[in-house]
């Protein structure tokens, strides 16, 4: 059956390569604006391509402090947050995965988990929860909290459900206790799926801008994502209220919120989750794929 | 060999209940102390909470907090404009996705179905930090799309400042955000179905629109429907990080919702009860769907091919 490259499948193929376009235009229009020269950025002439290319604004951020402290949190949080979660998900999934013959207290931290996951404080308490802990402006506020990621614990746990019994019955015959069982067994046998969840907690983390925000008062605390939030300052608004600031600080802000530069924060901002997006697709696909067969 | 036998039968010792134990303990704690511990917390939503009292010690109110809740004009326009967004967003997040999965489908030649596929999944991954920039470079009044609507002849359009425009813009945005990766799900639903079913069509004299109609629509509808029930918990709230990244006073009327409104009044505006006693409602709310939600979910799955 041979198929006819008629004039539906070219609106077809001229439909799809549109949309996708539109997903790769933006970005391309960012990295134009991040290798211009700002005099160029600043009178829009900037499209697709950039005008009087120059490195000009990594330069600037090479020098930037500022900028490099909220990359180093950044940096810190993820691969903390990466090492908790991993943790805590795999000593969690593990007794949970078997039967309530074999844990007999199966049920009761099913529920709590299960509970915790449909139901939340909100916002308000658990910020006051933070604060009561002496955690405002400390790094930890943006790893602890999130520790227990329950999704990934669920996704793990069905995984080691999937595993067959006769693997772990032979380890036991050697007199194996659970812990052995399930560092020298079931781990690298499930490394897809730990795969899987260390990419969810690594993306999360990187792109959460909210922690920072509320956790944070000052800016030199601020996370990469909460630091690059910060810089669209509204600058009709803060003209509105400058009649005090001195002549300094007006052009620092005026540098704030400058286009140029801020494109290229963005870009290097993005570095990191394109380096390492060849796996994501992969691992992330699995997941879905995976998280829609089980509940 | 007797060895297995006994071993077999005697597989656990009693004693691994507590390594059981000892492996759940410490998870256990990080959800008591951050996802209990703020349950605890909702008791500011009955008091008329004092920092420097605590929970303990600030005056119970009853249900006045929340009598004053009702009462706000403010607080039905923040709902609605939640509601509003978000029921835009769930349909729209399974129309488009379905609509590039089908087209997608079509596509033979492979490296450019995968190259396509590799950037359409890109926005998914990008944080609204990043795509809020993006999005106000592209819609601001002196932005990319005014200027080629001026090109045109035709006026520039306040995407970001006006009322009319700004829900409509938090929906769109978010759908192309969205539609690479959430059309992976539906992709696999179309690879599902019967290619048997797609031959009887041809051979029926079926066009293109009618096999995609008569087969692929049916064929993943009862998997559209358990998507649509599974994401109606959702349907309060319209996303945070994207409308807190995009939105600004002059569209507070409109594009204001539940989670910001929470935010600005309950913790920047220091109300601690208020903004508890909102985001109470809005858990209640959010169980009570995720449960019905599921048992309907449920029912269906029988009939689902998972």
């Amino acid at each position: 059956m041979k198929e006819k490259f008629g004039f539906r499948q070219l609106v077809i193929y001229i439909i799809v390569i549109l949309l996708t376009l539109s997903c790769l235009i933006p970005m391309l229009n960012v990295l134009a604006l991040s290798l211009s020269s700002s005099e160029a950025v600043a009178a829009n002439k900037v499209a697709l391509w950039p005008v009087s290319f120059t490195w000009a604004a990594y330069e600037r951020i090479v020098n930037d402090t500022q900028f490099w402290r909220a990359f180093g949190i950044s940096v810190f949080r993820v691969f903390a947050a990466l090492i908790l979660n991993l943790v805590l998900i795999v000593t969690l999934a593990y007794p949970l995965s078997k039967s309530k013959r074999v844990f007999r207290s199966r049920q009761l931290f099913m529920n709590l988990m299960i509970f915790a996951m449909l139901f939340s404080g909100g916002l308000i308490p658990t910020y006051l929860v933070v604060r009561n802990l002496g955690m405002i402006n400390s790094v930890w506020s943006l790893i602890l909290p999130g520790a227990v990621p329950i999704g990934s614990v669920i996704l793990v746990m069905n995984f080691f459900r999937g595993i067959p019994k006769s693997l772990e019955e032979s380890a036991l015959l050697d007199g194996a206790n659970p812990l052995d069982i399930l560092v020298k067994i079931y781990v690298p046998i499930s490394l897809p799926s730990l795969a899987t969840v260390s990419l969810f907690s690594i993306v999360g983390s990187w792109n959460d801008f909210m922690g920072g925000l509320i956790y944070m008062t000052k800016q030199q605390n601020y996370p990469l994502m909460t630091y690059i939030q910060s810089l669209s300052v509204n600058i009709a608004e803060t003209v509105r209220d400058s009649s005090n600031l001195s002549s300094e600080q007006l052009q620092n802000l005026l540098a704030v919120s400058d286009k140029n530069l801020n494109a290229a924060k963005i870009v290097v901002a993005i570095i990191p989750l394109l380096i390492i997006y060849p796996f994501l697709q992969k691992y992330f696909v699995q997941g879905i794929v995976v998280g829609a067969v089980k509940e | 060999m007797m060895q297995s036998k006994t071993a077999k039968k005697r597989s656990w010792f009693s004693k691994d209940q507590l390594f059981f134990l000892a492996m759940v303990i410490p998870g256990t704690i990080f959800l008591l102390i951050f996802s209990y511990g703020p349950m605890f917390g909702l008791l500011m939503a009955f008091q008329d909470y004092v920092p420097a009292k605590g929970v303990f010690g600030s005056d119970f109110v009853g249900l006045d907090n929340f009598k004053y809740l009702l009462n706000l004009p403010d607080i039905w326009e923040v709902t609605y404009n939640t509601v509003f967004i978000a029921v835009g967003k769930i349909i729209l997040n399974t129309i488009i996705p379905i609509i590039f999965a089908i087209l997608l489908n079509e596509i033979r030649i492979k490296w450019m179905k995968k190259t396509m596929q590799t950037i359409v999944y890109l926005p998914y991954f990008l944080s609204w930090v990043i795509l809020g920039s993006v999005v106000m470079n592209l819609f601001s009044l002196d932005g990319t799309v005014n200027q080629i609507l001026q090109n045109l002849g035709l006026s520039s359009v306040n995407f970001l400042g006006s009322n009319q425009v700004f829900p409509h813009l938090l929906i769109w945005t978010d759908v192309w955000k969205g539609f690479g990766y959430n059309s992976i799900i539906f992709l696999a639903a179309i690879t599902s179905i019967d290619p048997g079913l797609y031959e009887a069509a041809t051979m029926d004299g079926a066009s293109w629109f009618q096999k995609v109609r008569y087969v692929t629509l049916p064929g993943i509808m009862p998997f559209i429907l358990l998507l649509t029930i599974l994401a109606l918990p959702g349907i309060l709230s319209a996303g945070f990080d994207q409308v807190y990244n995009l939105y600004s006073p002059p569209v507070y009327q409109s594009g204001d919702v539940l989670d910001t409104y929470i935010y600005r009044i309950g913790l920047l505006g220091r109300d601690y009860s208020l903004g508890t006693a909102i985001g109470l409602i809005r858990s209640i709310v959010g169980l009570v769907l995720i449960v019905v939600s599921n048992r309907i979910a449920e029912k269906k799955t029988n009939r689902v091919m998972f």
